[in-house]
């Protein structure tokens, strides 16, 4: 497993997971579609990505499906960094 | 609750309005001054009308688990929780909060609440603690219904909640509970086929919902059994619902369209309705209502402007010829929406309007007429609706002439007050109307366009969220010494949450100050009320007696004139 994605599998059970919620998060757990992380939270969840990994998401890419799961959303964000690096 | 002297003024009037409830009473059984339990009428009454056979419930979850129950299971389970509610001592009358995800128990327990006399208080699971005490507090709750992944944030606020007797977890499953905390199963609970539903009457205290405003914590809107009259009626007469229809509401029941749409409103007309306990995902809900045949769906301009996003392509490689009928609630639905769904549906969606308050639908596209697309449509039938001035709630007509949109009283979903706050309920009523704080124009046609709110609620994805409580939980923060919640526009959403925020000496605005403030909202409150923009500032627009003023600031997002500045002070 690589840095990004253990970081975002890590912020995602610290900042969404509640506290009885005894699921183990992979790359490919469901987060919107699973009722982890709803649409508005995923917005505090782009910006984490952007702060940590200093690129910007466009908001027409952050949809609820490219953040379905940790796998999903460590695409985007390589797919962000190619497009701009 | 004690109903507001404009309210019996219009009681005693035989107006064509009561002629039509009466008839509405009449289909339900309903002799007027009799007994009337919600809980009772959509359960036992369905199958006592020889339906019990039919499904009531298909339930299915995130990951793809289903159950199917009946109306005759549905009467029995609403029996077994009703009398394991009462065997705990709860009493007719107090408060009993549902705060769970959409589970099955979600829907049993609130009617088993309502058919043992107690006050039904669904929240919305996503909320925080902060959120979640506020409305215990005030509701003096003596019990809540919850599961596992939720019992946390009842367990941080239950020393602060005297009220609260039993804490009651629906999904334990052998788990270790905190003390005092009960397990109930309702599997393994011994069911209850026989269970003499509470003698509640038409004004017996049923659901209390709460709804935010401008100033001060939200207020418990309460409602009483009697309203069951019109979500049965505009059920049947705005959605169409029809003997042999599956019907989906997406809102979750910790809101008043998950209760009146969700629950009362089908099961009182014996529909099957179709509940998916999972998050939004494009093709996962057009696979769930091409999977269930679903025939008529109620939704939400945010979710169908998200579906918009993901392409009508996606929606054609699913069988969705089963829809029949379409309708939304919660915000203004946008006319790019109504043609979008037309040309890859086949059909439109009807807009419908009403709040918390209303308690059912109060104008709508009704199903046949013609669908204006960006209109609200017409008043329901039973139900008086005008344009008036705000200030002296004289009606205001004319095509295209702007005013607040004001309801007649009295009609049998209308709350009956907001619990502990007569003032607050008596400000809603003005020369014989209620106002519902929205801004609208009619046109020729008598159909209503929604122009703006009233005040500094802001309505987000549907749900209104209050400035107050959000600038109260920023001001938690360390850094935070002053801020101001005003919506901003969003393409999805309609409008979000921006806060302005000043910090304390010592404090720079900085990415990860940004992100905890983001995230210390969200788990206070709630995900909608978390400022999906925070813009640092020194200072705030404040008038000359010190109180800031979110107009400047929200006219600024919007691009709209900021209006009379003599009383503010130099920034």
């Amino acid at each position: 497993m690589d840095d990004l994605t253990r970081m975002v599998i890590d912020y995602v059970a610290r900042e969404y997971l509640e506290e009885g919620d005894n699921r183990t998060l992979t790359e490919d757990t469901p987060l919107i579609s699973g009722g982890i992380v709803d649409s508005f939270s995923m917005v505090s969840l782009k910006v984490f990505l952007e702060k940590k990994c200093a690129i910007q998401i466009p908001n027409d890419e952050a949809t609820p499906d490219a953040f379905d799961t940790v796998r999903r959303i460590v695409a985007l964000v390589d797919n962000v960094k190619r497009r701009t690096a | 609750m004690r109903a507001s002297p404009e309210i019996s003024q219009a009681m005693a009037v035989g107006s064509p309005m009561a002629i039509h409830w009466a008839g509405i009473a009449h289909e339900l059984d309903y002799q007027p001054g009799g007994i009337l339990n919600i809980g009772w009428q959509c359960s036992d009454r369905v199958c006592l009308k020889g339906r019990g056979a039919k499904t009531a419930l298909l339930w299915e979850d995130a990951l793809g688990r289903r159950r199917e129950f009946t109306f005759d299971d549905l009467r029995v389970h609403t029996n077994t929780m009703a009398r394991y509610l009462t065997g705990l001592g709860l009493e007719p009358g107090e408060r009993i909060c549902m705060f769970m995800d959409r589970l099955p128990e979600l829907y049993f327990g609130l009617l088993a609440i309502l058919k043992m006399g107690g006050v039904a208080q669904p929240l919305f699971s996503a909320f925080g603690e902060e959120s979640l005490l506020v409305r215990l507090a005030d509701a003096g709750t003596a019990a809540i219904l919850t599961q596992r992944k939720h019992a946390g944030k009842v367990r941080r606020i239950r020393e602060a909640l005297p009220a609260l007797r039993e804490v009651i977890v629906v999904d334990a499953d052998g788990a270790a509970l905190n003390p005092g905390e009960r397990a109930f199963s309702l599997d393994r609970e011994p069911p209850v086929e026989q269970f003499d539903a509470y003698p509640s009457r038409a004004e017996t205290p049923s659901i209390l919902h709460y709804t935010s405003g401008t100033t001060g914590p939200p207020k418990g809107a309460q409602h009483v059994h009697g309203s069951i009259l019109a979500q049965y009626d505009t059920a049947r007469l705005v959605l169409d619902l029809r003997p042999g229809d599956v019907y989906w509401c997406n809102a979750d029941p910790g809101w008043v369209t998950g209760t009146s749409y969700g629950i009362i409103g089908p099961w009182a007309n014996a529909t099957t309705q179709a509940v998916l306990d999972a998050g939004f995902n494009a093709a996962r809900w057009y696979q769930f209502i091409a999977s269930h045949r679903v025939t008529v769906w109620y939704s939400a301009p945010t979710a169908i402007r998200l579906l918009m996003r993901e392409g009508a392509d996606l929606a054609k490689r699913f069988g969705l010829e089963s829809l029949r009928h379409l309708a939304s609630v919660g915000e203004p639905l946008n006319p790019e929406a109504v043609v979008w769904s037309q040309a890859t549906f086949g059909r439109p969606f009807h807009d419908t309007f009403w709040q918390t308050e209303t308690g059912a639908i109060v104008i709508a596209n009704l199903p046949g007429m013609k669908v204006k697309p960006g209109s609200m449509g017409r008043p329901v039938p039973g139900v008086e609706a005008a344009i008036v001035d705000p200030r002296t709630g004289a009606p205001i007509t004319g095509p295209g002439r702007v005013g607040t949109i004001a309801i007649r009283p009295d009609w049998p979903s209308m709350m009956r007050g907001y619990r502990g706050k007569p003032a607050a309920y008596e400000k809603k009523f003005l020369n014989g109307w209620y106002l519902c704080g929205d801004r609208a124009h009619v046109d020729a046609d008598g159909y209503f366009w929604f122009v703006g709110r009233d005040d500094d609620v802001i309505n987000t994805g549907g749900h209104l969220v209050g400035p107050f409580e959000i600038e109260s939980a920023l001001l938690e923060h360390r850094a935070v010494a002053e801020s101001a919640a005003v919506a901003m526009p969003d393409p999805v959403n309609m409008e979000v949450v921006k806060a302005f925020v000043a910090l304390k000496p010592g404090f720079s605005p900085s990415d990860d100050l940004e992100l905890e403030i983001m995230n210390l909202v969200r788990r206070r409150l709630s995900p909608l009320a978390m400022p999906q923009k925070i813009e640092f500032v020194t200072s705030l627009p404040k008038t000359r007696s010190g109180k800031i003023l979110r107009r400047v600031l929200r006219a600024r997002e919007w691009g709209e004139p900021v209006g009379d500045l003599s009383t503010m002070m130099d920034e």
